[in-house]
């Protein structure tokens, strides 16, 4: 079997489940023939046709429209083309696909996947590069998804379509094509609202998700040959949070760096500190330290690696922690 | 230069407020029994707006928007639709969502701060009462696709107001659903005011209705006061849907003969003359003056239909008092399928906060 990228992998799973539950529908601009810009629904409008659907470009109409479709029982699968257009359906995901459940004490539900491409490092133009999944991790309701890999694209994407309520799957595009793993086609979903343990450690838990996982993954490396042994958390699904994998981790180590993409203030990172201050105070040997975007706007590409984190900026904030007395 | 595309807009009337029927008015007009029947939902609708409104003033209910003098609307919308398609209503709707088998203690449980009033319980797979302006037009557009996608002739219908109009997502909603010739109808409340803002400022438009034509539908203005035309153009709308003509838009012109809402004084901005103009043209005084007039209605009729609705909104009333308050892990059980591991903790700390104020309480 050969190896599939992040892309392909989405591909994958969205084919598995057009072809084994008749309710799955793909809506989206250029999703139809051109396979979307990035090709996640490569050749499928063929293989399912009227089942992925070309629509008019509205953001809002999408998501709109995939909150009626959803409470009729079909499984809509969303693409916004980017995050950075995300915006305009806000409304329809906040006020609607988030509450539908709860407004009719379970009556009708909302059981849709928006799909969205996020985060920088492409070099792609304005409004393109952005990492915003707070602004849908405080929404009680909704769950917020982003794999790290082709393996986890696949598992989890497969199981934000078969979740009984609404998803917001973010594809961190800049690893769309990365790296390449061996993923059987078995139609097998990974958890929801579970972390994921990438790395075993004893000295330093790394909690991160997304993009930033492999940066993480590469200091953590460089960190063994130093003699320091860190865990790294690829936490996944950042709403609702599997605060016991980390806390456990904390226990273990009682040493954390969170690295996220996304601008720092009210980012998940803050939750995530805010949550560990509350409940393993006793556990830390140091302070929690956050390695993330800063609280600017997201410089055109040009400027954007000074943006984002690095491995430099990762491994300055674990020594920071490792040497506190 | 060459005219590439041309337009026109329609306007039904079949009953004048001057009690003339016009001699292109459709058998409908001359079917009395069905005909009192929507004077009787009429009649029950502005009885109940009535209480629910003097209920807020008195501190038993919420803010509460009233449907007062617009009742043939919606009314007629509850006639036309059956119990398989569709409502994605706004929020006066209420002659409608009574037709369709919701219960009026429902919708005061609503207003009344309660989520369990819109867990119907007729069956049907209407969509609540919609605050959020026009976004409900979009549910209706995929509420259509998804009965054009199974094949099943079944109808959605949203409703709206005119302020509504001026809206994205009205726009997007009948662009998706000309484009895709969705089976679905848009009826648009013109009642004149968007709160405080009147028809003649919301938009540059002549009319709401041609706002359709560029989505690529059929449109039609109509009286919204005449249940007789309503009722004519909303039928020949649903069987277009339904037999998979596509869409239509249907502006009812109306006159908002009452506050926004409880939380509003249109005395501030409503010029007296018009009002009083307006309200000459009311719906329930019309249908009732053209019932009398065809021997069809009298005062005992007219007594026994309203201690009946008075009866029906009195036990209502009493229905929704008498509702006892949801437990603390209700704001938990309902969020999502099965609630996730990290919201335990807090359902438990609501829970118990909830047994400390009981026992303080009592």
């Amino acid at each position: 079997m050969s190896e599939i990228t992040l892309i392909e992998a989405v591909d994958q799973a969205l084919a598995y489940e057009l072809a084994n539950d008749e309710d799955v529908v793909l809506m989206g601009e250029d999703i139809g023939k051109n396979g979307g810009v990035f090709r996640a629904t490569e050749g499928l409008s063929e293989r399912f046709p009227g089942r992925v659907l070309d629509t008019p470009l509205a953001e809002s109409m999408i998501a709109g429209a995939a909150v009626g479709m959803a409470a009729q029982g079909l499984k809509p699968v969303a693409e916004i083309q980017f995050m950075g257009f995300i915006y305009s359906a806000v409304d329809q995901i906040i006020c609607h696909a988030a509450r539908l459940r709860n407004r009719t004490r379970g009556r009708l539900t909302c059981p849709l996947v928006i799909r969205a491409p996020f985060g920088g490092g492409i070099h792609a133009p304005e409004h393109h590069s952005e990492s915003t999944e707070a602004l849908f991790a405080h929404i009680p309701g909704l769950r917020v998804v982003i794999p790290s890999s082709p393996a986890r694209a696949y598992g989890l994407l497969l199981a934000a379509i078969r979740d009984p309520d609404p998803v917001i799957f973010l594809e961190p595009k800049r690893i769309y094509r990365m790296v390449k793993q061996n993923v059987p086609d078995s139609g097998k979903a990974l958890p929801l609202d579970q972390c994921f343990i990438l790395r075993e450690g004893s000295d330093i838990t790394l909690v991160t998700w997304g993009a930033m996982v492999h940066e993480t993954l590469r200091v953590a490396n460089q960190l063994a040959d130093q003699g320091i042994e860190a865990e790294v958390i690829d936490v996944a699904t950042v709403k609702p949070l599997d605060m016991q994998t980390i806390l456990q981790s904390i226990q273990k180590t009682g040493r954390c760096v969170i690295i996220h993409e996304a601008a720092r203030h009210c980012g998940v990172g803050a939750e995530i500190a805010a949550n560990l201050a509350e409940k393993a105070l006793t556990s830390l040997f140091a302070p929690v330290q956050r390695v993330t975007g800063y609280d600017t706007i997201m410089p055109y590409f040009k400027m954007e690696k000074h943006y984002m984190p690095s491995e430099a900026r990762i491994r300055r904030a674990v020594m920071d922690v490792m040497e506190y007395a | 230069m060459s005219t590439v595309a041309e337009f026109s807009i329609e306007h039904h009337q079949f009953l004048n407020e001057d009690n003339e029927l016009s001699p292109s008015a459709p058998p409908f007009a001359k079917d009395f029994t069905q005909l009192i029947g929507l004077y009787g939902i009429m009649v029950l609708t502005r009885l109940f707006d009535g209480k629910a409104v003097n209920m807020q003033r008195v501190g038993k209910m919420g803010t509460f928007p009233s449907s007062y003098g617009q009742e043939a609307v919606f009314a007629a919308i509850g006639h036309c639709m059956t119990a398989d398609d569709v409502l994605c209503p706004y929020y006066r709707d209420y002659a409608a969502m009574l037709q369709r088998g919701v219960k009026m203690s429902e919708i005061l449980n609503y207003w009344g701060g309660d989520e369990r009033g819109s867990n119907y319980q007729a069956g049907i797979e209407d969509f609540p009462l919609c605050v959020p302006i026009a976004t409900q037009c979009l549910h209706a557009t995929g509420v259509a696709f998804a009965f054009k996608h199974r094949s099943e002739p079944r109808v959605s219908l949203a409703t709206l107001g005119d302020g509504a109009t001026s809206k994205g997502d009205f726009y997007e909603a009948l662009n998706l659903a000309g484009d895709w010739q969705l089976p679905t109808v848009f009826v648009v409340n013109n009642n004149q005011w968007a709160i405080s803002v009147p028809r003649s400022i919301q938009t540059g438009a002549e009319t709401l209705a041609q706002k359709g034509i560029a989505a690529g539908m059929p449109v039609v203005q109509v009286d919204g006061n005449d249940i007789i035309a309503m009722v004519h153009v909303l039928n020949e709308a649903m069987e277009r849907a339904r037999s998979g003509k596509g869409p239509t838009l249907i502006e009812a012109v109306t006159f908002r003969l009452c506050d926004h809402t409880t939380a509003d004084d249109a005395k501030r901005y409503i010029p007296q003359d018009e009002y009083d103009e307006a309200k000459l043209k009311e719906p329930i005084l019309r249908l009732r003056n053209y019932l009398h007039s065809n021997g069809q209605w009298d005062e005992n009729k007219e007594k026994a239909l309203l201690d009946k609705c008075k009866s029906d909104v009195e036990s209502s009333v009493q229905e929704y008092l008498a509702t006892p308050l949801q437990a603390a892990s209700d704001l938990f059980d309902y969020l999502y399928e099965e609630l996730p591991e990290s919201l335990s903790e807090q359902r438990q700390e609501a829970l118990e906060f909830a047994q400390t104020q009981g026992a303080a309480h009592e």
